[in-house]
C-alpha cells in the first residue's frame, strides 16, 4: 500500500517524477479533450489547421520575398517561409498553450488534486497533431517544389520536440506567474508577435545586415528555424555550435520553466 | 491516517492588500520597498492532532466556518498545509464536488474517463468499472450525447457514479448527498454506506445531521479550526446541537452581531413558546428608532429546523410590509403554513434596506409539541420522510 506523507512544502520542490509518471492517463485524458473538442466543434476543423500556415506562407512570400524582394536561401519563398510557420507554430501554440492553461483550469485546481503541471503540459498534445497535420502537408509541397532534404530529414523529430520543449519551458513559467498577476496575460501575446518578427520566420538570417547578425545569432528560435529548414529543405548544415545550443538552451529552458511553476505551485488553489 | 499538529493559515488583507498585477507589485514595491506588506493571519485551521483508524467512517461537522472544508481540502492535497504533518496509508480520493472536471462537450463516455482520471483511477480502473458506473447512474442510452444535453439530474448523478467507484483506500466526501431526486439519494446513501462496511476509510463533511447518524461510526467537531471533540457522532452532534444555542446566548449581545448596525432589532418573541403543528406561528419583532436613517425597512424571519436547514423565509418585502425607520415598529409575523414537525425550532432575524442593517441569528426559539395535526393516526413513518408537514386531503374523483 501506499503511504503518503503530507507536510508544508519547502522552500525548493522539484517536480515529483513519479507522481507525475502515475497521473499520466489525466495527461493523456486532457490531450484527448483537446484534440477532440478542436475536431468535433468546428465544422471544418483539419482545414483550419492547413489553412492558417498556408495563408501565412503566401502572404509572407508576398510581402517579403515580392514586395522587399529578400532571398531565401535559393529555395521558393513559399515553401521557404511554410517551414519557418510550421517551426514557429509548433514553438508559439505550446507557448500560449500551456501559458493560459493554469487561469482556464480554476474550477478543477481548486476542487481536485492531481499533479498541477500536467495542465499546462497536456496542451503539447494537440498542438503535435497540427504539426503533424500541417508536416503532411510539408511534404506534399516538397514533392511539388522537386525538394529532397536528403537524410537531415530523420532530425527533424528531434527538433520538434526541441522546440517545443523550449515553448513548453516558457509557458510553463508564464502559467505559473499569470494564477497570480493577470498581466501576464495581455503582455504575453504581443511579445510573442514581437518575437516572430524578430526571428527569421519569413525571411533568411543571410539578408540580415551583417552588423546585427550577432544580435539574431543569440536567438535560439533562429537556430531552431535553421535546423528545421536544414532538415526539411536541404540548406547548407548550420553552424555546429547551433546544434548544441538548440539540446542545451531547450533543456535548461524546460528545467527552469519546471521549478518556476513548482515554486508558484503550493498557492495556486489559494491564490486562483 | 495520523494527522499531527496541522495548521493552515491564511493571510488576508487589511485593504484587499494583496497585489494582482505584476506593475501593483512593482509599484508597491517601489513606495516601500522594506515593508513586507501589513496583512492579518487568519488560522483556518490550529493545532489539529487525531487518528482515524483504517476502515472508519468519521464525520467532521462544526458551524460554517470551522475549516471542515479546509480540513478536507488539506487531507486530499488541494491546498497545501502551513504546519503540520499527515500520514496516509493508501491513496485518498476525493467528492468533494461532483462533475469537476466534466467538460460539456464531450460525450458521457469521454468523461467518465477523463473524470476517472483526474479523480486518480488508472485505466485499467475504470474500464472494470465502466459498466457498474453507467449501471448506477441510469443514464446508460445518452452515453455518446454531449453532456451539455443532459437534464441537470442526469449530469449529477454521472458524476456522482464515477466518483462513487473509486477505488481508492480514503474517500473524502463534501456534501454530494444533497444532490439527485429521492431515490438516488437513497441510493447514493446506501453505495457510501458499502464503501465503509468495504473496510475503507471514509471522511464525510455534512451539514445534514441525518447523514452523518446513517453513515458515519465516529465524529470530529471542529470549532473555529480547533478540534473540539473526537469519539462517537452521538456525542459530536451533541455538541454540534449545543452550539446553536450558545450561539443564540451571543447573539443577545447586538454589538456581536453582524450588520451595518445602523437600525437593530431589540426583541424577538414568539406567540407562545409551545405550539401545535397545525397552529398559527406569531412572531412579534421589535424594531429599534433611528432618526438618522432616511426611508424604510423592511424585515426578513427565517424558521430553521433543529439541524439549521431554513425552512421558510418571511419577507416582508413580498407582502408590502416596509417601515419608518424614524420611529420604533413593533411588528407582528403571522405564519399559517406550512405545518411543521414536532420538534426545536429556531428564528433568524434580518433587519434590511439597501444593506443588510441587522443580522439575528438563533433571536429566539420555540417548540412544537408532539402531536399529530391529522385526523387520523398512523405509524411514525407516515410523518417521518418530509421536513415540514402540508395541509392536505385525498379524494377519489
Amino acid at each position: 500500500m501506499v503511504q503518503t506523507v503530507i507536510t508544508p512544502p519547502g522552500r525548493f520542490a522539484a517536480p515529483n517524477l513519479r507522481e507525475m509518471w502515475n497521473a499520466r492517463e489525466v495527461l493523456y485524458r486532457f490531450g484527448m479533450r483537446d484534440i477532440v473538442l478542436r475536431y468535433r466543434q468546428t465544422a471544418v476543423g483539419v482545414v483550419w489547421v492547413l489553412l492558417q500556415p498556408l495563408v501565412s506562407a503566401g502572404i509572407f512570400s508576398i510581402v517579403f520575398g515580392q514586395v522587399a524582394g529578400l532571398s531565401s536561401d535559393g529555395k521558393p519563398y513559399f515553401i521557404f517561409s511554410f517551414v519557418g510557420m510550421l517551426a514557429w507554430n509548433l514553438f508559439s501554440q505550446v507557448l500560449n498553450r500551456s501559458a493560459g492553461s493554469m487561469v482556464g483550469s480554476q474550477a478543477l485546481i481548486s476542487k481536485v488534486y492531481f499533479p498541477r503541471i500536467l495542465v499546462p503540459l497536456s496542451g503539447i498534445l494537440s498542438v503535435f497533431v497540427d504539426f503533424v497535420i500541417a508536416l503532411g502537408l510539408c511534404i506534399v509541397l516538397l514533392f511539388v517544389y522537386g525538394i529532397n532534404p536528403g537524410w537531415p530529414v530523420l532530425l527533424l523529430p528531434l527538433w520538434a520536440v526541441l522546440i517545443a520543449f523550449l515553448g513548453a519551458g516558457l509557458g510553463l513559467a508564464a502559467s505559473a506567474i499569470m494564477v497570480r498577476y493577470r498581466d501576464v496575460a495581455y503582455v504575453l501575446p504581443w511579445l510573442v508577435q514581437t518575437l516572430m518578427f524578430a526571428s527569421p520566420v519569413a525571411y533568411s538570417v543571410s539578408d540580415v545586415p551583417s552588423n546585427l547578425t550577432t544580435l539574431f545569432n543569440l536567438n535560439p528560435l533562429a537556430w531552431f528555424l535553421d535546423l528545421f529548414r536544414w532538415s526539411l529543405l536541404g540548406t547548407p548544415a548550420p553552424e555546429p555550435w547551433k546544434f548544441v545550443g538548440a539540446v542545451v538552451v531547450s533543456l535548461l529552458v524546460l528545467t527552469w520553466g519546471m521549478f518556476v511553476f513548482q515554486k508558484f505551485e503550493r498557492e495556486f488553489a489559494d491564490v486562483i | 491516517m495520523r494527522v499531527a499538529g496541522l495548521g493552515k493559515t491564511y493571510r488576508i488583507g487589511l485593504s484587499g492588500d494583496r497585489p494582482t498585477t505584476a506593475v501593483e507589485a512593482a509599484l508597491r514595491w517601489a513606495r516601500n520597498p522594506v515593508r513586507r506588506g501589513s496583512h492579518e493571519l487568519f488560522d483556518a485551521l490550529d493545532d489539529l492532532t487525531f487518528d482515524i483508524p483504517w476502515g472508519e467512517a468519521t464525520g467532521i461537522i462544526g458551524r460554517n466556518g470551522a475549516g471542515k472544508s479546509t480540513l478536507l481540502k488539506v487531507l486530499t492535497r488541494i491546498t497545501a498545509p502551513t504546519r503540520g504533518r499527515i500520514e496516509l496509508n493508501g491513496r485518498i480520493g476525493s467528492l468533494l464536488e461532483v462533475g469537476t472536471g466534466f467538460h460539456p462537450e464531450l460525450t458521457g463516455r469521454e468523461n467518465i474517463y477523463l473524470n476517472g482520471a483526474l479523480l486518480g483511477m488508472t485505466r485499467g480502473e475504470i474500464r472494470r468499472h465502466f459498466d457498474e458506473i453507467v449501471d448506477f447512474s441510469g443514464v446508460a442510452q445518452f452515453l455518446d450525447t454531449p453532456v451539455k444535453r443532459y437534464s441537470s439530474g442526469m449530469y449529477v448523478r454521472l458524476a456522482f457514479s464515477v466518483a462513487a467507484h473509486l477505488e481508492t483506500e480514503i474517500l473524502a466526501i463534501d456534501e454530494v448527498l444533497a444532490v439527485g431526486d429521492a431515490e438516488f439519494q437513497a441510493k447514493s446513501l446506501a453505495k457510501m454506506r458499502d464503501v465503509a462496511k468495504d473496510g475503507r476509510t471514509v471522511l464525510f463533511v455534512s451539514h445534514q445531521v441525518q447523514t452523518v447518524t446513517a453513515l458515519c461510526t465516529s465524529a470530529i467537531y471542529l470549532d473555529k479550526g480547533r478540534l473540539a471533540y473526537e469519539g462517537d457522532v452521538a456525542g459530536a452532534l451533541d455538541l454540534y446541537r449545543r452550539s446553536f444555542e450558545k450561539f443564540a446566548l451571543e447573539q443577545r449581545d447586538a454589538g456581536t452581531r453582524p450588520g451595518s448596525g445602523e437600525l437593530r432589532a431589540i426583541d424577538v418573541e414568539i406567540g407562545e413558546d409551545q405550539l401545535e403543528p397545525d397552529g398559527e406561528k406569531t412572531i412579534l419583532v421589535r424594531v429599534g428608532a433611528n432618526p438618522k436613517l432616511i426611508g424604510s425597512y423592511f424585515v426578513s424571519c427565517h424558521i430553521n429546523d433543529v439541524n439549521g436547514s431554513v425552512l421558510v423565509q418571511c419577507d416582508s418585502r413580498v407582502v408590502g410590509g416596509w417601515y419608518d425607520a424614524a420611529t420604533e415598529h413593533t411588528i407582528r409575523l403571522t405564519v399559517r403554513t406550512p405545518w411543521l414537525k414536532p420538534g426545536r425550532y429556531t428564528v433568524d432575524v434580518f433587519v434590511c434596506k439597501t444593506g443588510v442593517l441587522d443580522a439575528w441569528e438563533g433571536a429566539a426559539g420555540f417548540e412544537v409539541l408532539p402531536h399529530n395535526p391529522y385526523p387520523e393516526l398512523a405509524g411514525d413513518e407516515a410523518l417521518t420522510k418530509g421536513l415540514v408537514l402540508a395541509d392536505f386531503d385525498y379524494k377519489e374523483d
